[in-house]
This record gives C-alpha cells, sequence and structure tokens, in this order.
C-alpha cells in the first residue's frame, strides 16, 4: 500500500543549514550532510532543501550542495531556491537530486514547467506555490513570498497539472511559522481540483496537524521544519502517531 | 565491473553512487562499443518511452545491449530501463520496445492517483537472486504511471499493491528488472544493488 510521506525541509544558506538546530550526537548540526543522514536514519521519506544564499556564485553552491547529498543520501531529494532556468535544473538533477523545485520562475515563465517535464519527465518537476489568503480565496506569492501575484491559487495549480508538473509544494504563508496547524481549507480546495501529488507546509506543529493535513487535507505528503530541528517530534513520533490512526506510513527497517 | 547506460537525461549520477558506496565497480558509458565488452549492464532511464528507445536505437546500444544479453551477461533494467527491456510500451501509442523480456507496457489501471509515487511495500510472489535477504512488506520507492505486464505472470517476482497488482520486478534468466528506484530505496535498494553486483550467472 502506498504510504503517506514525512518530508523535512532545510533551509541552505552558503553550504550551512540556517535555523537553528541543536542535536545531541550530531557533530555539526550547520553541515547539511549531517542533519540529512541524521533524518534520513530516523525514517524520513524524502528531503527538500532550499538553498536560500544570495551571493553571486549561488548556481555553484547549490550544485556543490546537491553533489556532495547525491553521494551519501539514499532517498528521494529535492533541491530548490532561485532554479531560474532550464540549465539550473540540469545542472541539479545531473548532479543527482530526483526532483527540482521551482518557485517564482514558474510563476514568472509558466513555460518552463512544460519544458522541464518534456526533457526531464514531470516526475522531477515540483511547482512551489506560496499561497496567501485574501478572503474566501488565495492569490500566489513569489520571491521568498515577498511579492503578490495576480495569480489565483486555483487556477495556477490547475495549469500546474495541466502544462506536466509532477507535484505541488503547497505553502501556506499565513500559517507558516505559526505552527498552529497548516491551511486545511487550502488543502482541500488544492486537493480537490488537481490529481497531481500535493505536499502540505507550513504550519505543521503538533501530532494532530499533520494527520489533518493527510486525512481532511487529502495531502499526499507533510513537510515541515522547525517541528524537526528543534526536536520536538522526531519523524518515528509523527509516524507512530498516524498509524495509530490508520493513516499508512513506512516503517524504516534497519538491516543491511 | 558493472556498466551503466547513460542515454541522455536519465539520472545515472543516483546509480553510480549507490554503487559507489557499496564499494562496486561501475562505469557509465554512451558508446555501444563499450556495451559489447560489458560483464554487466545496468539500463537506467526516466522520461518517454518512445523518446529513450530512439536514443538507444540511434546510437546503436539497443543492438549491443540484445546481443550481450542473449549472450547470458546479467542485466538491471530500473524504472523506465525495465520497461525498455519489454516488447512493446502504449505509453503515447505504441512503440516497440528492445524485446528481451516478453510482454508489454502499459497505463497502470486503478482507481488511486496516477502517477504511483512514494513508498510503497513489495510483495515477493517469485524466485529472483536480487531478494537474497529482502522480505515482503520492505518499501521501496516508486514514481511511475505505466508498469510491465510479462508474457507469463511467472516472470513477476515482486508486485505493489495500488487498487492493482503493480509489476515490481521481474527476473527472466539473467534478466532483471525493478519498476521501483533501488538507489533510492534506503538500504533496501542498497541490498538490492549488492545482490545483482554478487550474481553469478
Amino acid at each position: 500500500m502506498l504510504t503517506k510521506r514525512i518530508i523535512p525541509c532545510l533551509d541552505v544558506k552558503d553550504g550551512r543549514v540556517v535555523k537553528g538546530v541543536s542535536f545531541k550526537g550530531l557533530r555539526d548540526a550547520g553541515e547539511p550532510l549531517e542533519l540529512a543522514k541524521y533524518y534520513n536514519d530516523q525514517g524520513a521519506d524524502e528531503l527538500v532543501f532550499l538553498d536560500i544564499t544570495a551571493s553571486n556564485d549561488k548556481r555553484k553552491t547549490t550544485v556543490d550542495l546537491t553533489g556532495k547529498l547525491g553521494k551519501e543520501l539514499f532517498i528521494p531529494f529535492t533541491i530548490g531556491g532561485g532554479v531560474s532556468d532550464i540549465d539550473d535544473i540540469k545542472n541539479i538533477l545531473m548532479h543527482g537530486a530526483d526532483k527540482v523545485a521551482i518557485n517564482t520562475a514558474a510563476v514568472l515563465n509558466p513555460n518552463i514547467i512544460d519544458k522541464g517535464a518534456d526533457l526531464f519527465g514531470s516526475q522531477c518537476i515540483v511547482i512551489a506555490v506560496d499561497a496567501k489568503r485574501e478572503g474566501d480565496s488565495w492569490k500566489v506569492y513569489r520571491n521568498a513570498a515577498k511579492v503578490r501575484t495576480d495569480f489565483d491559487v486555483i487556477g495556477w495549480v490547475k495549469e500546474i497539472e495541466s502544462r506536466g508538473g509532477g507535484e505541488i509544494l503547497l505553502t501556506s504563508i499565513d500559517n507558516d511559522g505559526q505552527n498552529q496547524g497548516y491551511d486545511l481549507k487550502l488543502l482541500e480546495e488544492v486537493t480537490r481540483v488537481v490529481t497531481i501529488p500535493v505536499i502540505a507546509s507550513g504550519g505543521g506543529g503538533e501530532l494532530n496537524h499533520f494527520y489533518e493535513a493527510l486525512q481532511i487535507g487529502k495531502a499526499d505528503a507533510v513537510l515541515a521544519a522547525s517541528v524537526f530541528h528543534y526536536g520536538k517530534y522526531t519523524i518515528d513520533d509523527i509516524k507512530s502517531y498516524l498509524e495509530e490512526r490508520q493513516i499508512p506510513v513506512r516503517k524504516y527497517e534497519r538491516h543491511n | 565491473m558493472i556498466t551503466i547506460i547513460d542515454h541522455g537525461y536519465a539520472n545515472i549520477a543516483n546509480i553510480k553512487n549507490a554503487f559507489d558506496h557499496l564499494g562496486i565497480d561501475c562505469n557509465v558509458t554512451r558508446v555501444s562499443e563499450d556495451i559489447i565488452s560489458a560483464e554487466k549492464i545496468v539500463l537506467p532511464g526516466v522520461g518517454a518511452f518512445s523518446a529513450a528507445m530512439e536514443r538507444l536505437e540511434q546510437t546503436g546500444i539497443a543492438d549491443a545491449l540484445k546481443f550481450r544479453a542473449m549472450q547470458g551477461i546479467p542485466v538491471l533494467g530500473i524504472c523506465l530501463g525495465m520497461q525498455l527491456l519489454f516488447t512493446s510500451s502504449e505509453e503515447n501509442g505504441n512503440f516497440p520496445g528492445l524485446d528481451i523480456i516478453p510482454g508489454k507496457v502499459e497505463k497502470i489501471k486503478t482507481q488511486y492517483k496516477i502517477p504511483h509515487i512514494g513508498w510503497n511495500d513489495l510483495k515477493i510472489v517469485g524466485c529472483n537472486p536480487l531478494f537474497t535477504g529482502i522480505s515482503s512488506g520492505e518499501f521501496v520507492y516508486f514514481v511511475h504511471s505505466f508498469h510491465c505486464i510479462p508474457g507469463k505472470m511467472s516472470l513477476r517476482s515482486a508486485v505493489a499493491e495500488y487498487g492493482c497488482k503493480i509489476t515490481a520486478a521481474v527476473s527472466y534468466r539473467n534478466i532483471f528488472g525493478t519498476q521501483f528506484h533501488p538507489e533510492k530505496s534506503q538500504n533496501t535498494g542498497l541490498r538490492i544493488l549488492k545482490n545483482f553486483g554478487e550474481i553469478k550467472l
């Protein structure tokens, strides 16, 4: 039976994990690979890395990061953050990432979705959608949630699917960082209109939040950052909670 | 030495990384001459069936691969690479494949979402040296919309439940295929690749 995926997200800047992470037993929690391995051993189903480096050699830092992760990470991982053209996608995939998350570039030039899907397959094209509520609907934001666009979220996710996007990483800007739960209404609306997988992001802080996003929001996967980074819950805590409530999850086998 | 076929945009890095991690010698090639002298072959693949087949034929890799497969060396097809080993595929029409394994590739028929993407558990239904040390119930990572229907169901060595029985792995003489990505399936997947590295026919 296909399981629901639990995905920790790491923000990386200049090759270092940004958010304050403090775990016992980790030699260097700022080292992306160390932290990735830590989550890998906990049974994370996938990992997402957002490279928020702002310097001129950003392309190089992203590719270096990807290459390093690819050599030692044998679960799927996605690289995002400032992916702007087909060359970026190609470089990231060639260095070992399974998927590329595209946000602003897709809003400014939606053809990148069609082109990326044609060249590399839909399965590796993840479109990140940052949504902010306005009354009864949601608008799409770009440039790290700083710039409002005229795109309506529901119309945009349909377009993403029809252009060949493989997955939608749906972040609620309103709920992000609040630890008060995912925007279930947003999830319900989006999962009703697309058939490609939807990853819920923004707001996961308690065990029941993950359950609700999957059960009520009908998400295929849940992504979170601080809840893992601050050690509030382990991946296994969440999976055990979900399993008790009949949500299928992958139990990690530690044999060699 | 394992020879990994690089035919375009397939993500070769991951498979090479996995063999490197396991300490198994491998090289990557784009030319048919290397296939003719290969001892073991991995055929990866992502994207569309017909485009991949076209590239294999243009480069002469298709003929070289068929030749070596017939001579009995171990061949492992992964994901689209497994599908390419079959007689034909109905992806975007009806296209001939390498025809190394009898059978066809068709769209997954299920009430669930397509593509079938994520971790699903294996049910081992047949003999396959790749599954030494692996039990039913272990999870592997899938990403696909089509799957293989072998001419004889006895060629299926593992299935996954997804509102239908997905062909997860096949074993046919010296030819093996996994629809899932062993290079992305953590320890279970690494064990499968290790088993392939250790196969002696």
